[in-house]
């Protein structure tokens, strides 16, 4: 059947390696080989965006891509956005505007949102609304989730 | 610094009660460092994946394991027959019935448990799963709850069909569960048949689900050697669940642990007691290997706790001023297969007789005819305070139908029929005692914030106008709920009481841990009842360390669900810290060498009355606690627990107001603004509460817009999934107002009423009645929810609005 | 939640991919984005014994201007065209249309050759494409050959694309100078398939209309062209009366699978909604 192959990338900066069937979705590798549990599991029909995390600088769903199409691939997950025992400037807006509850959707948000900042450094607020769209929460109704982004993008622009 | 700096300055490092501390609990959730179910690994874990039935009603003629049992890494295979040695194929409900916990000769709702499959690993069970043969035999199927009690319909509990009563009464047909009833039906009558004018309307509360981003899960773990059972469950009452859990194994609750981590979500949806923990704890004893059972979402949707399915008529009677004289609401309740909901023993159909709302209403009486379907059970779920939303849906519908019949001002005969401040505590016609309440203040202030006057010219000119693209619709909700279950001599679950608790340590230098019977699921819990304590024992919040969930550690307590949280746990929280705080001001008089009636209590310390230089801070008593320097006869120790049993419930309310405008040629409603105005008495975090209210009314906007499981007549789902399940992105969802007055608990000792089902009881009519209120000049006197594009293009076209 | 098990392959070029395809025959399906196919799998709807990755293959790539026409690789993403600076000089329509589809991380892999071979009349592309007139070459063990979007679809899942054959160009012509342009859907939420959605191409003479491609998306069995609405409208002036008619033209080719996002009369009404509405907006970006 399935024969197992030999995939290589870089997860947070660091290189791994992983032998996996091809039918092993990305979602599984990061949270049980890898033990990178931050990004999660809420939907099987790639509506939720709980598993999003930045592959190839771009934000994808890891629920809807096969560990075996990462070969060479640069990998960053919500493990890799504090650097240096400083956390990153949309980790501490999250935290400062309430933008979390359950803490559920969080990794895959701050994940998308770092995307998010990087294509649009200023964004307006629905230029932040859509491009969230493709992450769901159920605690927060999104509004303090926008404020983060907005202090967050206030504060990366203010450091550049 | 000045003597008034000094003061604020001592009680802002404390971060107490009023404050908007920010959340102990964001640090791991920011790093991805949560646990959740799914995130635990044990050593020799197997992997469980449940085979479901295709069919709503059927009978299993055979169940053939042999392919899966071949399949490389399945170890095991269970049906209901390998759960018969130990009686376990059957379990008792919270709701008073028994639930199959794999299905044993017949299957009654589609998508219910047939076996579980053991693998190594993820992989091997699913595709064990999909090797298991089951034999079915389709039998008719009630879908419609009207058509259950219909002579002749198909039994769907033959196990119960000779049962002259489950738990709630006597049963009057085999698809029969309970009839509930409350007030006064002869005086209601009369009312009626003597008052000046009487609406009736038929409403619908339709089946929904609360649908938290993480599904339910989890890990059991058997212990052959020292015959311990530990279970990692997404359960808001873990308490609970190990006081079933000894009942339904035989195993001593001593040697059961049950662990509540963090949790995705709960919104009552992880209450109950699933088949799939069941199946999963006694894999677990027999193969003496932890077992992970976590669902999938489409699982999640079809089988677990849905919410509402209330079949509703609502009768008001009133005078020409429309003010109410009489009130008659029943509802046809949709249980699905099973009765397996929470509800306490002696209230079957929850709160529901809190339909009187806001108002003073002399004659009442409500009624529930409970009845199975061929659907999955359920019933009390998603913010609901325990069938309160369906409740107050009804009576704030209800109020707008009036209001429409008599030509009267939505505001106004809501202002007409209030209770009014002077008359709290006030106890209903059906019996509740509300304990306090200012409604007229509360409603005035939101009007005034918006304008309202404004908005009806600015309606009326647009309903002149038959050029207007877009139908303007102003909803208004003044909701009282209740809450904070409950007085165990009205509220208890199996017959265990709905008290709570808490039990603080404090510490020789001044940290505290304080551990409780509550379970949060996002509400920031390890945040405020540290505020409670730091306001109680002037100690910071951040040294303060709150547990919850491991019912190795935890006092018994019944779980968070209903808003009961602060009413219950965090009176509890504030009368252990009173009772340490007793204790510390003997210790300071015995130090100062005064007596207890000379001290003084300032934010953080004791002091002299009159020689305030005299005196001792709570931080320096936490080390003599500790030492022998302390009165005669006194332990060591600044340690309490209470148990609080609440003497009532509590009654927070609201003013909301809604404005939308309705596309007339695609039925597409765009909020425009919505005001929410709460009062949930003494606030402990603002930041916290608001958070609360954003996320209540966004699952009320996303009920009242587009949610519903909907089934076709063989009981088919047709819309499980989140491609169908109206989840509202940021895209959609509206951007919300919030403001808030302040009237005290009379009957908790902080002064607080709990306040995180508020947005979504009160919000849900709120959206519904801006809606009908866009078509009311139009005649309209009601629709049913949910009011999605579709069906609000039906009412326009009914109405030919839709003509260019 | 777990697929079936699966033989994976990544050929790096187009002509191993025709190679593979022919050899492993109707047990293979081929990968682009995987956001139609990974899901269905996942559900074990679809169990194919091999995924032939196209996701390697850097000629199927691009977004560039050849003569008259655009031509883009097939593999090309959702959220590239979006970006492209080209596009959105030169073919509008197309940026519009890709930023109504699904959400962001979607858009990251959903590519438009995806999009299209899928045959699903709920995706949006084809209904882009029809309106543009749109050609597409396919490639097969014979070699290349151009079809027209026009008569590609031939109903639900299905389409000229041969089993061993791969979409692996997209060919555009350059909408003439002063042209209008709108893709209106109508949808539950951001992200949805559209409960109806119509793709409009314009080009005005004065106030009349010289020429007029109208598309519907998730109509019928397949994607439509409302030929009607189009022939009746040339030379007309677009006003009231007219785009009426062409809505009721428009909708009298409509037959809409009923499900949760509308009944086939509602479906149909938003469908001249749409159109209507892809009329007017067009016609306010039109010059000429």
């Amino acid at each position: 059947m399935a024969i197992a192959r030999k995939v290589s990338f870089k997860l947070n900066g660091k290189p791994v390696e992983v032998t996996v069937e091809p039918r092993e979705l990305l979602i599984y590798t990061l949270r049980e080989r890898l033990a990178h549990t931050g990004p999660h599991i809420g939907c099987e029909t790639s509506h939720c965006g709980a598993c999003t995390v930045d592959l190839n600088q771009m934000s994808v769903k890891s629920c809807t891509v096969l560990t075996v199409q990462c070969e060479a691939a640069e990998l960053t997950t919500i493990e890799g956005m504090e650097q240096g025992g400083a956390l990153h400037a949309l980790q501490q807006a999250f935290h400062e505007e309430h933008g979390l509850q359950c803490g559920y959707c969080t990794p895959g948000m701050i994940t998308r949102a770092y995307r998010l900042l990087k294509e649009n450094p200023s964004p307006s607020e629905q230029d932040i609304r859509s491009g969230i769209s493709g992450n769901l929460c159920r605690c927060t109704g999104y509004q303090n989730i926008v404020k983060a982004v907005q202090s967050a993008a206030k504060k990366l622009a203010a450091a550049r | 610094m000045s003597e008034t700096a000094e003061l604020k300055d001592r009680e802002h490092k404390l971060q107490g009660i009023g404050t908007s501390m920010l959340r102990n609990e964001d640090a791991k959730f920011i790093r991805g460092q949560g646990s959740y179910i799914d995130d635990i690994k044990l050593p020799g874990m197997l992997f469980g994946a449940v085979v479901r039935s295709p069919y709503a009603h059927a009978r299993i003629r055979k169940i053939d394991k042999a392919k899966a049992l071949a399949c490389p890494g399945v170890v095991a295979v269970l049906t209901a027959d390998d759960l018969k040695p130990v009686k376990l194929h059957w379990m008792p409900t919270l709701g008073g019935d028994v639930q199959a916990v794999l299905a044993d000769k017949k299957v009654c709702f589609q998508y219910q448990e047939v076996a579980m499959v053991l693998g190594t690993d993820r992989f091997a069970a699913y595709d064990g799963a999909a090797l298991v043969e089951v034999d079915y035999e389709e039998l008719p199927a009630i879908v419609d709850p009207k058509k259950s009690m219909a002579p002749g319909a198909p039994v769907i509990r033959e196990d119960i069909q000779d049962k002259k009563e489950v738990g709630h009464g006597p049963r009057t047909h085999p698809n029969h569960i309970f009839t509930w009833e409350a007030g006064d039906k002869a005086a209601a009558d009369a009312a009626f048949k003597s008052a000046q004018v009487t609406v009736r309307e038929e409403i619908l509360n339709p089946r929904v689900h609360p649908c938290p981003l993480e599904t339910c899960g989890c890990v059991a773990s058997f212990d052959k050697a020292t015959g311990y059972l530990t279970v990692y469950i997404t359960s808001q009452a873990p308490h609970l669940v190990r006081t079933v859990l000894a009942m339904l194994s035989g195993i001593a609750e001593s040697k059961i642990r049950v662990v509540g981590g963090d949790i995705g979500g709960g919104f009552g949806n992880k209450v109950p007691v699933y088949p799939g923990y069941v199946v999963a704890i006694v894999a677990s004893i027999v193969t003496g290997v932890p077992i992970k059972w976590i669902e999938s979402r489409i699982d999640n949707i079809s089988t677990t706790g849905f919410a509402r399915d209330y079949h509703c008529v609502g009768e008001l009677a009133a005078d020409k001023d429309g003010r109410i004289k009489g009130l008659r609401f029943t509802a046809l309740a949709d249980h699905g297969a099973f009765n397996s909901h929470v509800s306490a023993t002696k209230l079957p159909a929850g709160l529901f007789s809190i339909c009187t709302g806001s108002y003073a209403i002399p004659n009442a009486y409500a009624r529930v005819d409970a009845v199975y379907t061929n659907k999955a059970p359920g019933g009390v779920a998603y913010r609901c305070s325990l069938r309160v939303t369906e409740a107050i849906y009804l009576i704030e519908r209800m109020m707008d139908v009036l209001a429409l019949k008599l030509g009267i001002d939505k505001a106004e005969i809501r202002r007409r029929n209030f209770v009014r401040k002077e008359q709290f505590p006030y106890t209903t016609s059906l019996g509740w005692t509300l304990d306090s309440g200012d409604y007229h203040t509360a409603l005035d202030k939101v009007l005034k914030a918006v304008d309202y006057e404004g908005l009806r010219k600015e309606q009326a000119a647009k309903r002149a106008d038959p050029k207007s693209p877009t139908l303007m619709g102003i909803g208004i909700s003044t909701f009282t709920e209740i809450v904070g279950a409950g007085p165990t001599k009205v509220c208890d679950i199996l017959g265990v009481g709905l008290f709570d608790s808490c039990e603080i340590r404090v510490h020789p230098t001044g940290g505290v841990i304080a551990r409780l019977g509550t379970m949060s699921q996002g509400q920031g819990h390890a945040t405020t009842y540290a505020q409670i304590i730091a306001t109680e024992l002037g100690l910071p919040a951040s040294d303060i360390v709150v547990e919850e969930g491991d019912t190795d550690k935890s006092p018994y307590g019944a779980g968070t669900w209903g808003s009961r949280s602060t009413p219950v746990s965090g009176a509890a929280t504030a009368v252990a810290a009173r009772k340490i705080k007793e204790k510390a001001k003997k210790i300071a008089a015995h130090l100062l060498e005064v007596s207890e009636g000379d001290l003084e209590w300032e934010i953080d310390r004791f002091k002299v009355k009159g020689n305030p230089g005299q005196a001792k801070t709570m931080k320096e008593l936490c080390m003599v606690a500790h030492t022998g320097n302390l009165p005669a006869g006194m332990e060591q120790g600044l340690n309490a627990i209470t148990y609080y049993d609440p003497p009532n419930l509590t009654f927070p309310f609201g003013a909301y107001l809604c404005v939308l405008d309705i596309d007339k040629f695609t039925g597409e409603a765009k909020v425009r603004r919505f005001y929410a105005l709460d009062d949930c008495g003494t606030r402990i975090n603002p930041m916290i509460i608001e958070g609360q209210i954003h996320g209540g009314l966004t699952e009320a906007f996303a009920v009242a817009m587009g949610q519903q499981i909907p089934f076709d007549e063989s009981g088919n789902h047709l819309g499980n999934s989140l491609m169908d399940y109206f989840l509202p992105t940021a895209v959609e969802t509206p951007k919300w107002e919030t403001d808030h007055t302040v009237t005290l608990c009379p009957h908790h000792p902080l002064g607080a009423k709990g306040v995180a089902e508020s947005p979504h009881v009160g919000g849900i009519p709120c959206f519904s009645n801006a809606v009908i209120d866009a078509f009311a000049h139009l005649g309209v006197t009601h629709m049913d929810m949910p009011h999605s594009a579709w069906r609000v293009w039906q009412q326009c076209k009914a109405l030919g609005v839709n003509k260019r | 939640m777990i697929p079936a098990g699966f033989d994976y392959h990544a050929p790096r070029s187009v002509a191993d991919a025709v190679r593979l395809l022919g050899q492993l025959g109707p047990e293979a399906k081929l990968l682009a984005g995987g956001h139609s196919l990974l899901p269905m799998m996942k559900l074990r709807f679809a169990e194919p014994a091999h995924l032939v990755d196209l996701g390697r293959i850097a000629e199927l790539r691009g977004i560039s201007e050849a003569g008259n026409e655009v031509r883009i690789g097939a593999m090309t993403t959702e959220a590239e065209l979006l970006r492209s600076k080209l596009l959105a000089e030169k073919v509008p329509l197309l940026v519009e249309g890709a930023g109504w589809i699904a959400d962001p991380q979607v858009r990251n892999k959903g590519t438009i050759g995806g999009d299209i071979s899928h045959g699903d009349p709920a995706n949006d592309q084809p209904a882009l494409m029809l309106a543009l007139d749109a050609s597409f070459v396919l490639t097969g063990p014979k070699g290349e050959r151009v079809v027209k979007a026009d008569g590609y679809f031939l109903g639900l899942y299905s389409t000229q694309l041969a089993e061993d054959e791969i979409l692996t160009q997209i060919r555009i012509p350059l909408p003439p100078a002063g042209s209008g342009w709108s893709y209106q859907k109508l949808k539950r939420k951001t992200g949805d398939f559209a409960t109806a959605a119509t793709a409009v191409m314009l080009q005005m003479k004065g106030r009349s209309v010289a020429r007029v491609a109208i598309a519907l998306t998730n109509a019928g069995p397949t994607v439509l062209k409302a030929r009607a609405a189009e022939a009746y409208l040339a030379g007309k002036a677009l006003d009231d009366a007219s785009l009426n008619e062409a809505a009721r033209l428009a909708m009298g080719i409509c037959q809409p699978t009923p499900d949760q996002r509308g009944d086939a009369e509602y479906k149909v009404a938003m469908c001249g909604e749409m159109t209507r509405r892809a009329l007017q907006a067009a016609h306010a970006r039109a010059k000429g």
